[in-house]
């Protein structure tokens, strides 16, 4: 084991090495990086290629260049990194700081939120497989990921940030457009429902009341100015939520569970309007403190109800915990939306098409929260579609795969319920293949989206990746290099530990 | 990389036991239903049975004949009026002038552009352009990757060596790294070199040749899991004894085994081609203007959107349609070449169950080879293959940087 580690380790670095001295020469000898000097007719053109000659290095050949480079680099082991500066004199770790925490936010919640949804709708779909949804599921993957996404960027970018803010200074809606609202999620309810025609029938006239009702309330009560889930919905959906935990974890036949994820969400609603105020002081890592404590409440929940299988009814307490924990916090986000929107720098058009916040603003942990949430929901959204399509059909084969094996035969022969089939006997062996594939996208995370950055101007990895080399200068291109190749290696080898831990049947030697 | 080396640590110990197991057991699967067929009957049986890959032959060759016939290509003469870069009067402000009702095209069925080239002919030069890089990138990338992987697979020791870490530096290298070396290359029009030349009047040709020549890794390595396990089997020792040199138990032996993995992969790097080709000429380093691509003329109307959004949708309709079809095609490949294919219902296996456990008993051991002793094998080699099959996110073309997997 650590032999294999020790050799993975040594034979990467012998590629990093082979592909930094291939980086570097071709970003060297991509282009003429003088160009804008020559077509100028600057007085100074002159001295300006000089100093720029002279800043690059541009009298040793590349190639040797390339070994001072590695000298500077070789430093990081020793403490202290220099990678050269970029050509407005900024040193390239300091840069590639900022540009790491940019790419970071841009991509870590849509590869979180992928991930959830993919693998969820890759189980649904193999569960019901050549089911019409199934083929729905199916075609919609195979359309995401013909997708290209400065195509996507743009279309949102029209409806999603500029038709949404038309709609945000006027919100009323129709009661035709209502209507149509709940025809077409109606029939999405009825297709996606399982039964017999009749039961989807019902399923869908009653989505479609619900969601028409709701929408013209909505409109009514002026929701998207001031919206709130207020202690109703809270209670409402707390019960809902607390009913579903319970069956995937636990199923309903264990009544202890169910009363331990009930008792949390009574806990959660008497917690809503003492915490008010403690939640208008609100910091980072109070919210963090906050989740903490409120998942320790919800499994001590699950702990006192006791019954045959403790950990079941802490595990439906934690999860009910922290959902409804997440429900108060969006509660008390959307209390602070009209401040927000009213804001003078964001002038009553929150959703925004380009940049990751607004420059300049003042606001409080709600309000700046606000403003990240409206900065990232375009490229977010632009990220999972097209990520999407790979988790759902990758979990929808291994889960096909799973539930044709010899030991799901025998847990349906034995009288497992259904639900315990698919959640423990296949749903966690589904899951090993899947790990690999996690592990390798988060290897992927920090190279970032080279495109959805330039389309959204969000100044992270690939837009430095991108402006270094039209401006033919090794040093940033070299830095974005090494981190992204660096953790790409790593996170392979890190798959491949998971991968053998998982599933004893893999031995890495 | 990982998956690479998943395979090799897991297939190279137990091929040489394990394949020698699962072979018989995979030997007498009794499929009826492709009884005294060969396998490319079988393959096209299969395929054929797929609607969705049919229909995605289908449009795929339509959009084929369109691009090609309307506009033409090289020497011969398109049947369209206009040129892609011929500049023609606006007419009524460039709005398309196609009607449904009554239908009929009009002069410009797809509008004009703000200086009036005719936005049909763009876009069937676009998808030309789209379809030539494609296949560019799809032989070249699968020439090389078949030989590097085969080589590599079947000789191990230093050959494999030397070529698996050149394949694992070239997979780490950004492939918008060598866009931008290429087009700043063969932008240099003035350098006068024969291929500055060549590159200056053929750009979507190198520009496919660059590609394909780094796109061959992920084929690579599946065609040498593959030989890993193939050059263990009794038909080659059969071959070797009887005095076959290697290259023809390579190339002739097998090889023909081997073509499902090469087949399918190659459909999957062809729809990453595709948009790889655009997202590139949206960055500026694939295609340049005064040619133009479906990527190219998104990049250039996209700030029209509102003014002009017929300029934004054709092309990337044309993209989307393009990539979707050899998507489906791609996914019939795999069916169809896939030996393990079953259909599992849920609701039947649960209503089997119920009605006796003796038809399910009786269905099993014939309906679930290689479980045995070679599952350690035919569930690595078969899991693996399908992430990169797919694409994956590791290939993922459009977010520029697909070969720093």
């Amino acid at each position: 084991m650590v032999t294999y580690v020790v050799r993975r380790l040594i034979t990467a670095a012998l590629i990093l090495l082979g592909a930094s001295f291939l980086v570097y020469n071709l970003t060297a000898l991509s282009g003429d990086p003088l160009e804008e000097f020559r077509a100028s007719n600057q007085p100074n053109a002159a001295q300006l290629m000089q100093a720029r000659s002279q800043l690059l290095d541009l009298a040793t050949p590349a190639p040797i260049r390339y070994f001072k480079w590695l000298g500077g680099a070789a430093g990081c082991f020793a403490g202290h990194c220099d990678l050269g500066k970029n050509l407005a004199g900024q040193p390239v770790t300091q840069a590639l700081g900022q540009a790491l925490v940019q790419t970071l936010t841009l991509v870590t919640g849509a590869t979180i939120l992928a991930i959830l949804v993919g693998v969820a709708l890759g189980i649904i779909t193999a569960l019901r497989q050549y089911s019409a949804l199934d083929y729905g599921v199916t075609f919609l993957a195979f359309l995401f990921f013909s997708l290209p996404i400065f195509w996507v960027a743009v279309l949102l970018k029209e409806y999603g940030a500029i038709g949404f803010n038309n709609f945000l200074a006027h919100p009323d809606i129709p009661i035709a457009t209502a209507l149509g609202v709940g025809i077409v999620v109606g029939i999405i309810a009825g297709v996606v429902s399982a039964g017999s025609v009749r039961r989807r029938l019902i399923i869908g006239a009653i989505v479609f009341a619900f969601v028409t009702l709701v929408l013209e309330v909505a409109s009514i009560t002026q929701w998207f100015r001031f919206p709130g889930l207020g202690l109703g919905v809270i209670l409402i959906a707390g019960v809902g939520i607390a009913f579903g935990v319970t069956v995937l974890t636990a199923g309903l036949q264990n009544r202890r569970a169910l009363y331990a994820a009930l008792t949390t969400v009574v806990i959660g609603v008497a917690a809503y309007f003492p915490m008010q105020p403690l939640l208008n002081l609100a910091t980072p890592l109070m919210i963090v403190i906050l989740a903490v404590v409120t998942v320790a409440v919800g499994i001590a929940v699950g702990y006192f109800w006791g019954g045959y299988d403790r950990s079941q009814g802490m595990r439906a307490g934690g999860i009910t915990a922290f959902i409804v924990g997440a429900l108060i916090m969006l509660d008390r986000f959307m209390q602070s939306w009209p401040a927000y929107f009213d804001n003078g720098l964001v002038r009553g058009r929150p959703i925004a098409t380009i940049g990751a916040g607004t420059p300049n603003l003042q606001a409080d942990f709600w309000s700046s929260g606000i403003d990240t949430f409206t900065h990232l929901i375009l490229p977010t959204v632009a990220l999972v579609l097209i990520s999407l399509a790979s988790y759902t059909r990758y979990t929808r084969s291994s889960m096909l795969e799973v539930m044709n094996m010899d030991y799901i035969r025998t847990a349906r022969a034995k009288g497992v319920s259904e639900r315990s089939v698919v959640m423990r006997h296949a749903f966690r062996n589904a899951l090993i293949p899947i790990s690999t594939v996690v592990a390798l996208d988060i290897g992927q995370l920090i190279g970032g989206a080279v495109i959805t950055e330039t389309v959204f101007s969000v100044h992270g990895m690939g837009f430095m990746f991108l402006d270094g080399i039209s401006h033919v200068d090794p040093n940033p291109v070299m830095g974005v290099f090494l981190c992204v190749a660096i953790t790409a290696l790593f996170f392979n080898l890190v798959a491949d530990l998971i991968y053998s831990a998982l599933d004893p049947r893999v031995r890495v030697k | 990389m990982s998956q690479q080396s998943q395979q090799q640590d897991v297939t190279a110990a137990p091929t040489a036991s394990g394949a020698a197991t699962a072979a018989p057991a995979a030997g007498i699967e009794p499929v009826l239903e492709t009884k005294g067929l060969s396998l490319g009957q079988i393959v096209r049986k299969r395929f054929f049975g797929h609607s969705g890959a049919l229909i995605g032959l289908v449009v795929f060759a339509m959009i084929f004949l369109l691009a090609f016939s309307s506009e033409g290509w090289g020497p011969f003469p398109g049947w369209w009026k206009y040129q892609h870069d011929q500049v023609t009067p606006l007419v009524n402000e460039g709005v398309p002038t196609w009607t449904l009702a009554p239908f009929s095209f009009g002069d410009h069925p797809f509008g004009q552009d703000r200086i009036g080239r005719d936005l049909f002919a763009m876009t069937m030069r676009g998808a030309q352009q789209s379809i030539v890089v494609m296949l560019i990138i799809g032989i070249v990338a699968g020439v090389i990757g078949v030989v590097v992987g085969s080589l590599a697979g079947y000789f191990r020791g230093w050959v494999e060596t030397v070529l698996m870490r050149l394949t694992d530096i070239i997979i780490i290298i950004p492939v918008l790294l060598l866009a931008a070396v290429m087009s700043q290359t063969a932008g240099r029009r003035d350098s006068g070199t024969w291929f500055a030349q060549f590159a200056a009047s053929n750009g979507v040709v190198v520009l496919g040749i660059f590609l394909g020549l780094v796109l061959w890794v992920s084929l690579a390595r599946l065609v040498r899991g593959e030989f890993l396990s193939l050059r263990e089997r009794e038909f080659v020792d059969a071959a070797r004894i009887s005095g076959a040199s290697n290259f023809r138990i390579i190339f002739k032996h097998i090889l023909p085994n081997a073509i499902g993995v090469v087949i399918v992969n190659g459909t999957l790097i062809m729809s990453s081609a595709i948009l790889l080709e655009t997202a590139l000429s949206y960055l500026g380093v694939g295609v340049k203007a005064p040619d133009t691509s479906l990527g190219l003329l998104i990049s250039q109307n996209q700030e029209a959107f509102a003014t002009r959004p017929w300029l934004f949708w054709w092309p990337g309709l044309f993209i989307v349609l393009i990539c979707l079809s050899i998507n489906f095609i791609g996914d019939g490949l795999r069916d169809a070449f896939d030996p393990r294919q079953k259909k599992f219902n849920a609701k039947k296996a649960k209503s089997r169950g119920a009605h006796g456990s003796a038809v399910a008993a009786g269905a099993s051991p014939a309906a679930e080879p290689s479980l045995e002793v070679g599952t350690t094998v035919s569930s690595v080699t078969s899991e693996v293959p399908d992430t990169e099959a797919f694409g994956g996110a590791p290939e993922r073309a459009e977010d520029g940087k697909g070969g720093t997997a």
